[in-house]
């Protein structure tokens, strides 16, 4: 098992947030977790990044506790995140953005392999490049905060809300390239609002409620389950 | 035509150490959004130490003139950075979850420490520093009297603005600072360390008002406990002038503010040189409200 969550416990001052939750991730899959406004996703994802004190719990990788370690030591360990929000540095050029992403990474070969590949995967990023980054676009902002987390080198990606504010057609292209990011072996976990997408992309779903998980299974029969229909799907289609 | 240029380049000379202490404040400001009160007392040390290295090692006449000043002033700058650090980590660690209000008060006490500090180790009185370390040489460009060590005071700053400004555009730790000046969360997740990056900006800001403190011994001869107070709010005023935050800004604030009281002191009144320099000021911020260099582009949400 790649990423292991044990009942992880998180609190914002004295107000639990996270009450226990119990998720798992395996080599090579797309987890996503969904769930309304104020579940815990992005909770969940910062207490991974070491952005939260963790309260109680436990989240491993590999076996090693990743709870332990301060958050430039879990990026080197290999798990990056584009955050809510994006959060790109608006007045730092989209290159040095990128090149911010592989700021643990010491090896120029490996820094050009990976930029090149970003540049594939997002052209618009490459036409960018000397551009500063708080005048792109809201899609390719959120392109070069997967790009940047990228360059990271992950061996788990974490996306919180990609699709948050983007047109349709725009949430197609990033979430086409999140399934190419994934056949090239890098373990994908994200967290989405728009459930319809994210479990047409993922392998496998969790549903959070107020800082509980309250159901988990395949996307298959998450897709076709009445209670996520009804309060995810927008009803039966 | 002389008289303006000896204000011109004294104003120059000025400005040139307003700036190195601005950079301290803005570069503080810039990551921690907190205004460091203790930073002009850390331009003191930089006077006293560089005093007392300079009196006990006498390097200028083991090494000659100008390598034993250059030697004096890196160990200044070592030390006052190393002083820096101590004090973020006394003063300001403990209080970075507190409100900001709290920071600032630490601040204000850090202040008041170490010019109390100052004045028991050394006293209450002006100190001398020797005279002739450097030679009183008077060079004539184009005709024009210009002492020497005017034009070192503003090469060398010249010259540590430049390093810096290279180090924080061009390196890969200046480009962590700067990301760490915009977005400390978002530059933990490109796993920079962000507690490191403050060490840095604490090393590297009280280093440059340290220098700036040896300069000021050296071009006047006298240092004063106090002498902090008046050099940090007039480089805090160059820094608001540029744009707080703004490396770029802090060093055009600083000249400017140098040559604004220098020309004001000559042309219009010396008793009012302070009140022209502010008034200029105030002038600068109404029209625009985050100094010249602020804000080089709006962020989008």
């Amino acid at each position: 098992m790649l990423l292991e969550i044990k009942n992880l416990r998180v609190k914002y001052g004295n107000v639990e947030a996270l009450h226990g939750i119990n998720i798992r991730v395996e080599e090579g899959e797309i987890v996503t977790i969904l769930g309304a406004n104020g579940a815990g996703k992005s909770t969940t994802l910062n207490a991974i990044c070491g952005l939260m004190k963790i309260s109680g719990g436990e989240i491993l990788f590999r076996g090693s506790p990743l709870h332990k370690m301060p958050a430039d030591q879990i990026v080197k360990e290999g798990i990056t995140q584009s955050p809510e929000g994006r959060r790109v540095f608006g007045t730092l050029t989209v290159r040095e953005n990128l090149n911010l992403g592989a700021f643990t990474i010491n090896d120029p070969r490996k820094n050009k392999k990976n930029l090149d590949w970003i540049f594939r995967l997002f052209p618009r990023l490459e036409e960018r490049s000397g551009q500063l980054a708080g005048t792109l676009s809201g899609g390719e902002q959120q392109m070069l905060a997967i790009g940047r987390a990228l360059m990271g080198q992950p061996r788990i990606l974490l996306l919180d809300e990609p699709s948050l504010g983007l047109a349709p057609i725009l949430v197609k292209t990033i979430f086409d390239t999140v399934k190419e990011i994934n056949k090239s072996g890098v373990t994908v976990v994200l967290v989405e609002q728009n459930a319809r997408v994210a479990l047409k992309l993922a392998h496998r779903g969790y549903v959070m409620e107020v800082g509980n998980i309250v159901m988990e299974d395949s996307a298959a029969s998450l897709l076709s389950n009445p209670d996520v229909q009804n309060a995810y799907l927008g009803g039966k289609k | 035509m002389e008289f303006f240029f000896q204000q011109l380049t004294n104003g120059l000379a000025i400005g040139g150490i307003y700036a190195l202490i601005a950079l301290g404040y803005t570069m503080v400001y810039g990551v921690l959004k907190l205004i460091n009160f203790a930073h002009g007392d850390l331009f003191t040390m930089g006077a006293y130490l560089g005093l007392t290295l300079l009196t006990s090692l006498a390097l200028h006449q083991h090494l000659g003139a100008f390598p034993g000043v250059i030697v004096l002033a890196v160990m200044v700058m070592g030390l006052v950075g190393i002083i820096g650090i101590l004090l973020d980590q006394a003063a300001y660690r403990p209080l970075r979850e507190s409100p900001r209000l709290s920071a600032v008060v630490s601040a204000l006490g850090a202040s008041i420490f170490f010019q109390n500090l100052v004045m028991m180790v050394y006293g209450a009185k002006y100190q001398y520093y020797p005279k002739n370390i450097l030679p009183k040489t008077v060079i004539t460009i184009m005709g024009l009297p210009i002492p020497l060590m005017r034009i070192l005071i503003l090469l060398t700053s010249v010259f540590m603005m430049v390093a810096l400004y290279l180090f924080i555009q061009k390196s890969k730790v200046g480009t962590a600072i700067r990301a760490a000046a915009i977005d400390q969360g978002a530059a933990r997740l490109m796993g920079i360390n962000v507690n490191r990056v403050i060490m840095l900006v604490f090393f590297i800001g009280p280093a440059l008002g340290g220098a700036a403190g040896l300069m000021v011994g050296l071009y006047y001869g006298q240092i004063n406990f106090t002498m902090g107070w008046v050099y940090g709010l007039k480089a805090f005023t160059a820094a608001i002038l540029g744009g707080i935050g703004n490396i770029p800004g802090a060093m055009v604030g600083g000249i400017l503010l140098g040559l604004i009281e220098s020309l004001g002191a000559a042309y219009i009144s010396l008793a009012w040189k302070d009140a022209i320099a502010f008034c200029v000021l105030i002038a600068i911020l109404i029209v625009r409200p985050t100094g010249l260099l602020g804000e080089r582009v709006a962020e989008k949400i």
